[in-house]
């Protein structure tokens, strides 16, 4: 099948890339640009593994072309640490213990990281309902609820510190 | 003499982070930044991929395969068919249960979704054209989904390949699609008990099949070097030396010449036990094309084709006094294990250690009967995170326990507690031939009783049934308890093998001259988190700090053999490996410390991180001082180096055991449910990291809630999988996941080097037994003795609509 050029900008990188209209974009990220955080769990788009961000939307990329993402800013679990420090989400999931095997992990930090950006002061209930698009099969949610719950009060308290 | 300050003995403790502190995962840095390496993440130069053809029919000859268009296809390398496996005799395979396996259908298909044939592509979407371009001729024969029909005498014979009359690997086989009749117990003793006994409850209870589904599914990446002579297999196995013994047996390359890597694991809850056709094909694909050859099932092809687990029809009988002394308690099951028997037990146990169904009672005198029975459903049978049918055992006697109750009029928590194996009779010997090691299970019971208000729950739930006939409510409460006693840590080598090789486990400690470690283990962790809580118990068995030493598994080039993760072994098995390694190397650096100090070897002894002489405090060597001098210097009698391997055979199993007790509200007109409160405790011994317990709780509670609510691999007549995505297979969201009360009391096990227990697989054993007893218990007062699970809302709807609470 013929291939055609796009381009994916991702983590703030443009690449160009040759794709068959027919590519997912989880295999594209994963084949062709190498990243490893979108994993692949399902193909009916139910379990989350592959969420990355599309400007500024949640996205399962496992159910959507590579060329329906050309041109967008696409952000992946790479992409959410500064050059210093970890995202506060990532140090918060390590110090609630809210993963396991870790594969649903990345999806499940991206989409925290939208809903967060969505919500910045949710409730218990919010942080269930936000997160429902992801599937865990370890942690039975209860320490990745409490993981973004104290990572939104982190970044609360970030945030007026910074404003002060 | 060291000049330092020295610190604060707790400080010391505390520095360690050994056993019993919630020690952050190391794992997670690379998980929380998407660096894990899972085996679709492994790639290769000039790596092909190979997917399958898979059948459409759950029973139907083979008339022809053509293969030719796929040929054509661009980017299509190869087609296997079972006349390529043939001459290398791999188109069948053994399976872990003495049984023998399709890997591309040869002559018939039977299950849904069976390994026809496997595309050979240059990447996964030409594999996909290839699939489509396969022309099978099918001609269609009778389906069995049912395991009874499938007895009868005018069944259709599913199994053709096994002679007529024959025995199997079980022993004799009654019928042509009758796979083996394991028994233990005294079958004469319990009858005649039962027949005797004032009071006898007999039910049909039914577990139903389901599916592990990991968030990984199967996958492997096979790799022969024509120049090397050497596979290199990466796959998703929780026991990755068996893999090489069988890969080895199977291809005739010596054992030398393969390496298997388990890399990271997404999750495993029993899937990743058995021996797959993916795995093979992808082996013989490399063999064949030269190339590197990567296969990763979807969703579906998990679902329908990689191992199932549960699927026992179990009959009971349970007797006792009219005070509700139990007396004796028999179970006959009729197990279908689908078109081959790929079950993932110990050789000489088909039913797995199913005989622990006397559960945490006092009963004495009992009989199990299993048949084992092929149907077109595919092919398994494996512990979804449990012991060897354990959960089925456990769901089982808590069933029957509350139908007991029922038919005695009593409560059922006084009814277990009146029966529970009372501290004092441990070590325990059960009617069925277990030794429990050790329990208290009554401190346990009261706690969890005290913890939820036992008695006000009771109260409000009468006041909720009298509010229904009033006519004012159509909701009500139910009370799920469960009192289960699990059995892991397979095994001692004299009774537990997996295909000849004994289920004992290894660890191998190097410590380095600074002072630092490296353990390498034959287990392989997949989210546990051994690379944490290992070396956790290293630190404290050697003095270095667990922040100090490196935890390795999966790699049989390096580890050391062992029999892999699954039925809660690591901790049992592994970690016993692990503190006995850790004291070989303590007893060295005990006669280096003495020739160091210039006394004794007796006058020394351990002190957290360092030996010090016995009434001289002050005068120690560090384990960090140890080691250095292990490398740096010439100490008479004792060989430089500081290692140590150890090979544990656990003397006996160890008995994990919890008190869990579920509080759900149900909505008689809608079917659905309300979890209130889930209260889990857990007594698993010595108590490694609280935290990752805690962790394990959670996570194998909603593989319990799932279960139990709402998920099942369930089948049409024709043996149409109706369950093979996850729009129709339940894995519940964080939306509809209870919340979870943990809480636990500890009895080391007495055997154990550290007296530990495992946890891993307790709450999917516990759990799915108080889910459905709380829905069971709603409805006592309504006359309802027994509905099968899963209680989804149209089934809770339909229990309802039968007792007639809709009229």
């Amino acid at each position: 099948m013929k291939k055609t050029p796009i381009e994916l900008n991702v983590n703030g990188q443009t690449r160009t890339v040759l794709v068959e209209p027919r590519e997912l974009l989880i295999h594209t990220l994963r084949e062709q640009l190498e990243l490893t955080g979108p994993h692949v769990g399902c193909e009916t788009s139910h379990c989350g593994a592959c969420t990355v961000e599309i400007d500024g939307r949640s996205v399962k990329s496992c159910t959507l072309f590579a060329v329906q993402a050309a041109g967008a800013e696409i952000t992946t679990v790479e992409g959410l640490a500064s050059p210093d420090a970890l995202h506060v989400l990532q140090t918060s999931f390590r110090e609630h213990h809210g993963l396991q095997c870790g594969y649903c992990t990345p999806g499940m930090i991206t989409r925290a990281h939208r809903l967060l950006q969505e919500n910045p002061n949710p409730t218990e209930e919010d942080v269930r309902f936000g997160l429902a698009g992801n599937l865990c099969r370890c942690t039975g949610y209860q320490n990745i609820v409490k993981s973004v719950l104290a990572a939104a009060e982190e970044l609360n308290t970030q945030k007026e510190a910074a404003q002060a | 003499m060291n000049e330092k300050a020295p610190l604060d003995r707790d400080e010391r403790i505390s520095n360690l982070k050994g056993m019993g502190c919630s020690r952050k995962r190391v794992e997670d840095v690379r998980f929380t930044q998407g660096r894990g390496n899972y085996v679709d993440d492994v790639k290769l130069p000039g790596m092909l991929f190979g997917d399958f053809v898979r059948s459409p029919y759950a029973h139907a000859r083979i008339k022809s395969i053509d293969t030719e268009a796929a040929k054509a296809i661009p980017g299509v390398i190869a087609v296997l068919t079972a006349a390529d496996l043939a001459p290398l005799n791999l188109h069948w395979m053994p399976t872990l249960a003495g049984d023998k396996q399709m890997v591309l259908a040869d002559g018939k298909v039977l299950f849904q979704g069976q390994e026809v044939a496997f595309v050979v592509a240059e990447d996964r979407y030409a594999a996909a054209d290839g699939i489509e371009a396969v022309v099978v001729d099918y001609e269609e024969l009778p389906v069995i989904t049912d395991p009874f029909k499938a007895l009868a005498d005018d069944a259709v014979v599913l199994r053709e390949d096994l002679e007529a009359g024959a025995d199997g690997a079980h022993g004799p086989r009654r019928h042509h699609n009758h796979i083996f009749l394991w028994e233990a117990g005294d079958k004469t003793t319990t009858e005649q008990a039962i027949d005797s006994a004032d009071v006898v409850a007999e039910e049909m209870v039914y577990y139903h099949r389901t599916h592990p589904c990991p968030l990984e599914t199967c996958g492997s990446v096979a790799s022969m070097d024509k120049i090397t002579g050497k596979l290199t297999l990466w796959g998703t196995f929780q026991a990755p030396h068996v893999v090489r013994t069988v890969a080895s047996l199977l291809s005739g390359i010596e054992e030398h010449n393969i390496r298997v890597i388990s890399p990271d694991i997404g999750g495993g809850f029993g899937n990743k036990v058995g021996v797959y056709p993916g795995y093979v094909c992808s082996i013989v694909a490399s063999i064949v094309t030269g190339k590197p050859v990567k296969w990763v099932e979807d969703r579906m092809e998990n679902l329908m084709a990689t191992a199932f687990a549960r699927d026992y029809w179990m009959k009971g009988r349970i007797s006792a006094t009219k005070e509700g002394k139990i007396t004796g308690l028999e179970c006959h099951v009729t197990a279908d294990h689908g078109a081959f028997d790929a079950c993932a037990d110990p050789t000489k146990f088909p039913a797995g250690f199913f005989h622990i169904c006397t559960g945490s009672y006092d009963i004495p005198t009992a009989y199990v009967g299993v048949d084992g029975v092929y149907t077109n459903k595919a092919p398994g049978g494996v512990a979804y995170r449990c012991s060897f049918r354990v959960t089925e055992a456990a769901y089982f006697i808590e069933r029957m326990i509350e139908v007991l109750a029922i038919e005695l009029d009593m409560d059922a928590a006084e009814l277990r507690r009146i029966n529970f194996i009372r501290q004092d009779q441990f070590p325990y010997q059960s009617a069925l031939g277990w030794e429990y090691d050790s329990g208290d299970y009554h401190t346990a019971w009261d706690k969890a009783m005290a913890a939820v208000g036992y008695d006000d729950l009771r109260k409000e739930q009468a006041e909720m049934v009298e509010a229904f006939k009033r006519g004012e409510s159509r909701k009500l409460l139910g009370i799920g308890l469960t009192h289960f006693t699990e059995i892991v840590g397979a095994g001692p080598v004299k009774n537990c093998d997996i295909l000849g090789m004994g289920m004992f486990d290894s660890c191998e400690i190097r410590i380095h001259p600074t002072g630092s470690a490296i353990a390498r283990l034959g287990t392989i962790s997949q989210g546990q988190g051994h690379a944490t809580t290992f070396a956790q118990i290293l630190a404290t068995e050697i003095g270095i700090q667990a922040d100090s030493i490196t935890v390795e598994e999966g790699d049989t080039d390096t580890a050391p053999y062992g029999l892999g993760t699954y039925g809660s072994r690591s901790t049992p098995v592994a970690g016993a490996a692990t503190a006995m390694a850790g004291r070989k190397i303590r007893a060295k650096a005990q006669m280096i410390a003495a020739y160091l100090l210039e006394v004794h070897d007796d006058d020394v002894e351990f002190d957290v991180d360092r030996f010090v002489v016995k009434g001289a405090p002050e005068r120690f060597k560090t384990m960090k001082e140890i080691a250095y001098a292990a490398y740096n210097q010439a100490i008479p009698g004792v060989e430089p180096g500081l290692e140590a391997v150890s090979y544990y055979d656990p003397p006996n199993m160890t008995y994990p055991f919890g008190a869990y007790i579920c509080v759900m509200e149900i909505d008689v007109d809608t079917g659905t449910h309300h979890v209130r409160q889930m209260y889990a405790l857990d007594d698993c011994g010595t108590r490694i990291n609280p935290m990752v317990i805690d962790g394990q709780v959670h996570g194998g509670l909603t593989e319990a809630y799932a279960i139990a609510m709402g998920q099942e691999i369930a089948y049409d007549e024709i043996g149409n999988c109706k369950t093979g995505t996850l729009m129709d297979f339940f894995i519940p969201t964080s939306f509809e996941t209870p919340h979870y009360t943990t809480d636990h009391t500890v009895t080391p096990s007495p055997h154990h080097p550290i007296g530990a227990k495992g946890v891993g697989e307790s709450p999917n054993v516990g759990g799915v037994p108080a889910f459905s007893n709380a829905v069971h218990d709603a409805f006592r007062a309504f006359g309802l003795r027994q509905s099968h699970m899963p209680h989804d809302q149209w089934r809770i709807w339909e229990t309802a609509n039968k007792l007639g609470m809709h009229a």
